[in-house]
């Protein structure tokens, strides 16, 4: 699994760390998307799908997700 | 109940979360999705801001890939309306003269502008909740000179501010004291006020609007009931929303606030609504609650379909929502009565930068962050525990 995130889309709204945290942060200063790892071992894979599900700002992207 | 034909109405945002989550869940069967637009779903929060700035192009609001849409294997029946329900027989009538049985149904119709009882004949009057609304009023826009924007709530407010910054002499006008006091109160409405008055907009807070000047059918001004006449060639309407819920009159439904559910967002036996039309008893509140934001499509988009696979539970998420405005992105956890209290826990309103907590009955029931989104996040427990209000 590969995960991308687009930080021009993101809205800084942190539903995406809320659902995994050891794969997203957010900046300090204005609350946008980091990505902690963007290859996330497979026990991380299902939170890591729930929060590119929940994301309001379709924000984050899955590549290689089988 | 094993089910064979699942209808879905309505392809925004919780519509097509439905639909995916119940591929997800394992249901395998006959799976039509109805909307109303002739496009492919998009996303609504960018329209009043990314689209209607022309920082975005459209296309860059669609809610998923052409393949993501394939792979639901799906009937999609675009620009098609659904007109008419009998939930006894469990029937579906199309507007293309079509009747779609169904042993499970989803409804996610949305909601339509309210409108002025006058005035929406004229040419340059506009509401916004398409992407064709919003096409439309962005080209006027362009070569316009003013604009009044009519109802300064959410989606009148984004709409100030983007057109202030296309160069427009905007105007923002609401019967109530300040913008945005029904959804944040007195004390952030004032700071929004003050926001869009730093942005040279013109804010006309406590006064209504009585009628609209016309010229060879065009809009030409807007009325108030002081007796000012506001000129402009272009005026947006945003004075709230109704549930899109005409076409289920005589269905059997309950409709007096938008399609009206169980906790578990069952309006009858085997149909579900979610989304910005459907109300439901939330569990942890304890009250009816209707919620027209982008987070609670998808979350209950989810519920909603869970439960017609019979595997639902009570929903009862915390909500969220955000808008941005100029260099401001204000972002909210929580639903809180009008009379709550307010207390600034963290940053400094005079900077710009600040969380706000709101209190009702002893407890923490909502947050409030002003360009502080990491810090708001954190605040988040508090409100969904209630955590006791000590302000």
């Amino acid at each position: 699994m590969k995960v991308i995130a687009d930080q021009d889309k993101c809205i800084a709204s942190g539903q995406c760390v809320l659902a995994a945290p050891d794969v997203f942060d957010q900046r300090d200063a204005d609350g946008i998307v980091v990505l902690l790892q963007d290859d996330p071992p497979a026990e991380l894979h299902e939170d890591v799908r729930q929060a590119a599900r929940v994301c309001p700002s379709l924000a984050i992207w899955l590549e290689d997700d089988a | 109940v094993t089910l064979k034909h699942v209808v879905v109405v309505g392809v925004s945002a919780a519509g097509l979360t439905a639909a995916e989550t119940l591929r997800r869940e394992g249901y395998t069967g006959r799976l039509t999705l109805v909307g109303e637009e002739d496009r492919p779903p998009y996303d609504r929060p960018p329209l009043s801001k990314q689209v209607l700035s022309g920082s975005w192009q459209p296309e860059r609001t669609a809610l998923r890939t052409e393949t993501d849409l394939t792979a639901l294997d799906a009937d999609f029946r675009l620009g098609t309306k659904a007109t008419g329900l009998a939930a006894r027989t469990r029937e579906l009538r199309l507007s293309d003269g079509s009747v779609l049985g169904y042993d499970g149904l989803v409804i996610a119709t949305g909601v339509t502008p309210r409108r002025l009882p006058f005035g929406h004949g004229l040419a340059g009057v506009h509401v916004l909740r398409t992407m064709s609304d919003t096409l439309a009023l962005r080209r006027e826009l362009l070569s316009a000179t003013a604009i009044v924007v009519v109802g300064a709530g959410f989606l009148g407010a984004e709409v100030a501010s983007v057109a202030s910054g296309l160069g427009l002499h905007v105007t923002l006008v609401d019967p109530l004291p300040a913008p945005m006091i029904r959804q944040f109160g007195p004390r952030i409405g004032a700071m929004i006020a003050t926001l869009h008055a730093d942005h040279g907009v013109v804010v006309r807070s406590g006064v209504g609007v009585s009628g609209l000047a016309e010229a060879d059918g065009h809009v030409s001004g807007v009325e108030l009931s002081d007796g000012t006449v506001l000129p402009a060639g272009v005026v947006l309407i945003a004075i709230g929303s109704v549930p899109a819920t005409g076409w289920l009159a005589g269905s059997g439904l309950s409709l007096s606030n938008g399609v009206e559910c169980d906790a578990l967002c069952r309006a009858a036996p085997q149909v579900v609504a979610a989304g910005d039309v459907a109300s439901w008893t939330h569990p942890g509140l304890g009250r009816r609650l209707r919620v027209e934001h982008r987070m609670n499509a998808t979350e209950q988009g989810m519920a909603a379909a869970k439960t017609l696979l019979g595997k639902g539970e009570p929903f009862s998420p915390v909500p969220y929502f955000w808008t941005d405005q100029y260099d401001v992105r204000i972002q909210v956890y929580g639903s809180w009565p009008a009379e709550a209290e307010i207390a600034v826990t963290e940053g400094d309103p005079g900077e710009g930068r600040f969380v706000a907590l709101y209190g009702w009955q002893g407890a923490v029931v909502g947050a409030l962050g002003w360009n502080m989104p990491r810090e708001l996040r954190l605040h988040r427990r508090q409100v969904v525990d209630r955590a006791p209000w000590t302000h």
